[in-house]
């Protein structure tokens, strides 16, 4: 691997009206960090900038969708330069496509900025240091710094940054500054309030749906809500006569890798006229390839499928078939679970203004190198015509990562030659996501004389997720990435093997926050502990004896962050001693585990449930996770409160079904999303902060929900629940 | 046409049937109060009436007219953070903050007339409003500390 020197990512230059502008290479500091990347120096992609009245902007190419990014991140820069808190801002980036890669998701954020941020502030504060020390005649090493200040430790002298920042900017940048040892921290692993939060609460913050730019219009689209359907014939007649309406515009879709589905946009002076104008459509619809396509079929289909040899072998150890054929006693468990909508709060929209050959949006996109890209094809632009400016995001949950928004705002803008808002209803969300796929599980076990597994042979049908995004399958086929969470489980089974067969859809699916490890992990924690229970084992001490490793990808994705048993470990004995495993409950309580290895950090999570004539009620969850060091503690817990309570949303209310090629539900009366009188009383949560590279919490606390909930509900009624969402009313 | 919006009057050029929500967003400019569902199931639109928390996404803007319209924007007096408002604040609630507007208008309402709720009442004022981030335990005990600051003498 090539290593980048200091200064190759970090520049520093005067920055126009005074202070300094600390530009840093993003991906060749990536190198440095071990972290994945290129290997190639790319352009700067982040910047931190000190102004003459001492404010500290850092601007932060990552999107905010509620994960908190934009606070850990702006800590990293803040901890090492030692800054006044209160004084740093972030801001958000526009998308250049000398950045590269800036995509968020996978939990990646803290992960991939961990050393290049922490490396820029330390290397930003020395050079504040050494002008200091010049202008006082001093040795830098007589000066310290605090709260945007260095002071000069013999004398009551003392400067702020904003007023060293210019001198500091024409100093040498130096290399192989050291990073402050834990010990030393003032801001990081100290509770933060997210940085939003005060524009939130006033109604000032922006999001994408907030957009107003000169000129603009406002558009709404009827989309085929087949799926592969086209537009055969519309009359516009009607539409056009709504007051208000400005314009009707067919839009061709879009197919693999973006999915912009085929309609017909309505154009207006507002929201609510282009809304109108669209209900006077009158529309012929194509209905496609897809139209038969039903939840009814896909089932029958996945569930045939799991009866025999899956179509790809994703791994196997061991023989579990021979073992499973001679065993006395097969334990075995169907799970079934359904597709999943993203249904963030802030429906999708996207505003764009095509002018003179260039396209600018103000997009809410997780992905703004992806919006860029496949909106240059779209429209036939170079991409360096295309500008994406990037807004808050009303949640994202991995929706936002897919361009399909983006690409047709740029189509609607570009056939009406003005600036337009597209706004998507709550039905056009629902019905035109990229859908966490449906799934069935089947697992054959059998249990050695000392009640320990011996066998273990899972097979999975889904239809998968990269068949929405290219035409061939990734190397070592489709089934590894469906099979996360269900192939790479790390209980110690000798003879085990995970198999896979496709089905085939034309439901867009896409990535839903975890991924499908939200599938497998129900399965796999759902079977550990009937396992437990066949035993007559306790089902924490039995998974604490199974922990073993995972042996799946080699190399694996990550080989920097290898997974180690007693961190899960770890994690599983404090949630279950924070819970009070084991020890007496109130008369009717009773408490499940479950716990996993996702997106490389661990959690485990304790369901405290009573059910009571038939109702259930959540009293208690305990989580402990171990994501290494936390940034803000605050906002990991948020995200661990949050990733529990959408997993609930998930075990309890969501389903969307398939009918007639397309989705049955079409607004929150009929998708049911958690209410707060459903969640539970009371979420702990708990870190063990191992002494390592840190990952990320945004998804980890989400796969382990449905088991956890499902196990709780087995020992308090003795019932097994193996379908999703569980069949079980709350009080 | 003429609204009252935070102590303003606007004056606007809307349809009879069109939703407040849309007046407030597309014609006034206030975009604090949000879109999430269009049919009052999700309370990401909510606005106080003449004091009353309503779904703004279903009531016509000729209902509004006369009333007297509170936004989030307009929940701050004075300078002054409404009680809710610190409270969020200080709970860091929000995560991505999309329903938060929603929620301050639900939870300032409820205090408005029962300054002292239990966990049943907040439950049953709040479940109008959704939140997909799940900061429901969040809110619950910044509204119980809502109640604290205003028993203390907060606004």
């Amino acid at each position: 691997m090539k290593r980048v020197s200091r200064r190759d990512f970090i520049k520093v230059t005067a920055a126009v009206g005074g202070g300094l502008l600390v530009t840093i290479n993003l991906s060749a500091c990536r190198d440095q960090a071990g972290a994945g990347g290129t290997g190639k120096p790319a352009d700067p992609s982040i910047f931190v900038r000190i102004n003459p009245d001492n404010s500290i902007i850092v601007t932060i190419p990552k999107s905010e969708m509620g994960q908190g990014v934009r606070t850990s991140l702006a800590m990293l820069v803040a901890e090492e330069l030692d800054a006044d808190w209160n004084q740093v801002r972030a801001e958000l980036a526009s998308y250049d496509l000398k950045y590269g890669d800036m995509g968020t998701g996978g939990s990646s954020s803290v992960r991939q900025n961990w050393v290049p941020l922490r490396t820029a502030g330390a290397t930003l504060r020395a050079m504040l240091v050494a002008a200091a020390a010049k202008e006082w005649g001093v040795d830098p090493t007589e000066c310290t710094t605090d709260s945007s200040f260095v002071h000069h430790a013999n004398g009551d002298r003392k400067l702020h940054y904003g007023a060293l920042a210019a001198k500091a900017a024409a100093l040498p940048v130096p290399s192989g500054v050291a990073l402050k040892p834990r010990a030393e921290w003032k801001l990081m692993g100290k509770d933060r309030v997210g940085i939003d939060v005060g524009p939130i609460t006033h109604g000032t913050a922006q999001y994408g749906l907030d957009v107003k730019v000169p000129g603009m219009l406002y558009a709404s689209i009827e989309r085929t809500t087949v799926f592969g359907g086209t537009v055969k014939s519309f009359d516009k007649t009607a539409a056009l006569a709504v007051p208000g309406v400005k314009n009707v515009v067919e839009i061709k879709g879009v197919g693999i890798g973006v999915t912009v589905h085929p309609g017909v946009a309505v154009v207006a002076t507002n929201t609510w006229a282009a809304m109108k104008g669209r209900k006077a459509l009158s529309i012929q619809w194509e209905p496609g390839p897809h139209a038969a396509e039903s939840t009814e079929a896909y089932l029958a289909t996945m569930r045939g499928a799991v009866e025999k040899k899956g179509a790809e072998t994703v791994n196997t150890k061991g023989d579990p078939d021979a073992v499973l054929a001679k065993a006395g006693k097969v334990l075995s468990g169907v799970f079934e679970t359904p597709f999943l909508s993203h249904a963030t709060m802030e429906p999708m929209n996207c505003t764009a203004s095509f002018k003179d050959g260039r396209i600018e949006l103000w997009s809410p996109t997780q992905f703004p190198d992806m919006a860029t890209a496949e909106v240059a094809k779209a429209l036939g632009l170079k991409p360096d015509r295309v500008k994406v400016n990037l807004t808050l995001m009303g949640g994202g949950f991995g929706r936002r990562i897919n361009p399909d928004f983006s690409v047709e705002a740029a189509l609607v803008s570009k056939a009406i030659g003005q600036p337009v808002k597209v706004v998507w209803t709550r039905e056009d969300d629902l019905r035109h996501d990229f859908y966490r796929p449906c799934s069935v599980h089947r697992i054959d076990a059998s249990l050695g004389a000392d009640g320990m597994p011996e066998a273990w042979r899972h097979r999975v049908s889904t239809p998968s997720i990269d068949v929405s995004y290219q035409e061939k399958p990734p190397e070592g086929g489709w089934g590894p990435n469906e099979t996360d969470g269900s192939a790479n489980m790390s209980y110690r089974i000798l003879n085990r093997s995970a198999e896979y067969t496709l089905l085939a859809s034309g439901v867009p699916r896409g990535w839903w926050r975890a991924v499908s490890t939200t599938h497998g992990m129900f399965a796999v924690e759902s079977m550990i502990d009937d396992l437990a229970a066949a035993a007559g084992k306790d089902p924490v001490e039995y998974r604490l004896a199974l922990i073993d490793g995972v042996w799946w990808k080699q190399p694996p994705d990550f080989p920097e962050y290898p997974f180690k048993a007693e961190r899960l470990k770890g994690v599983l004995q404090l949630a279950a001693d924070k819970a009070g495993w084991g020890k007496p409950l109130p008369k009717g309580h009773a408490m499940g585990v479950a716990c996993g290895y996702d997106h490389l950090s661990y959690a485990a999570e304790v369901f405290e449930v009573s059910v009571v004539n038939d109702r259930l009620r959540i009293h208690r969850v305990v989580c402990a996770a171990d994501a290494g060091p936390v940034v803000n503690p605050n906002g990991a817990r948020a995200q661990l409160e949050g990733g529990i309570t959408m997993g609930l949303s998930a075990a309890l209310k969501e389903r969307i079904t398939i009918k007639g090629g397309g989705v049955a539900q079409r607004n929150f009366d009929s998708y049911s999303l958690l209410r707060i009188n459903e969640a539970p009383v009371v979420i702990e949560t708990y870190f063990v902060e191992t002494d390592t590279m840190p990952t990320g919490f945004g998804e980890p606390a989400v796969p382990p929900v449905a088991a956890g909930l499902a196990n709780a509900i087995f020992r308090a009624t003795g019932k097994r629940l193996r379908s999703l969402p569980l069949d079980i009313k709350m009080a | 046409m003429k609204l009252l919006v935070n102590g303003t009057s606007h004056d606007i050029d809307a349809p009879a049937d069109m939703p407040l929500l849309w007046a407030l967003r597309d014609l006034v400019g206030l975009t604090g109060t949000k879109f999430g569902c269009g049919i009052a199931m999700c309370g990401a639109c909510t606005v106080h009436l003449d004091g009353a928390p309503v779904r703004s996404c279903s009531v016509p803007v000729s209902v509004a007219q006369g009333k007297a319209i509170t936004t989030i924007e307009g929940l701050a007096q004075g300078g002054v953070d409404h009680a809710v408002q610190q409270a969020w604040q200080q709970l860091n609630v929000p995560q991505c903050g999309y329903c938060q507007a929603g929620q301050l208008m639900s939870a300032s309402a409820l205090l408005a007339r029962n300054p002292h709720p239990t966990d049943a009442d907040i439950d049953a004022a709040m479940q109008g409003n959704l939140c997909r981030c799940g900061t429901y335990v969040r809110i619950r005990q910044a509204v119980k500390l809502a109640a604290e600051m205003v028993a203390g003498g907060a606004k």
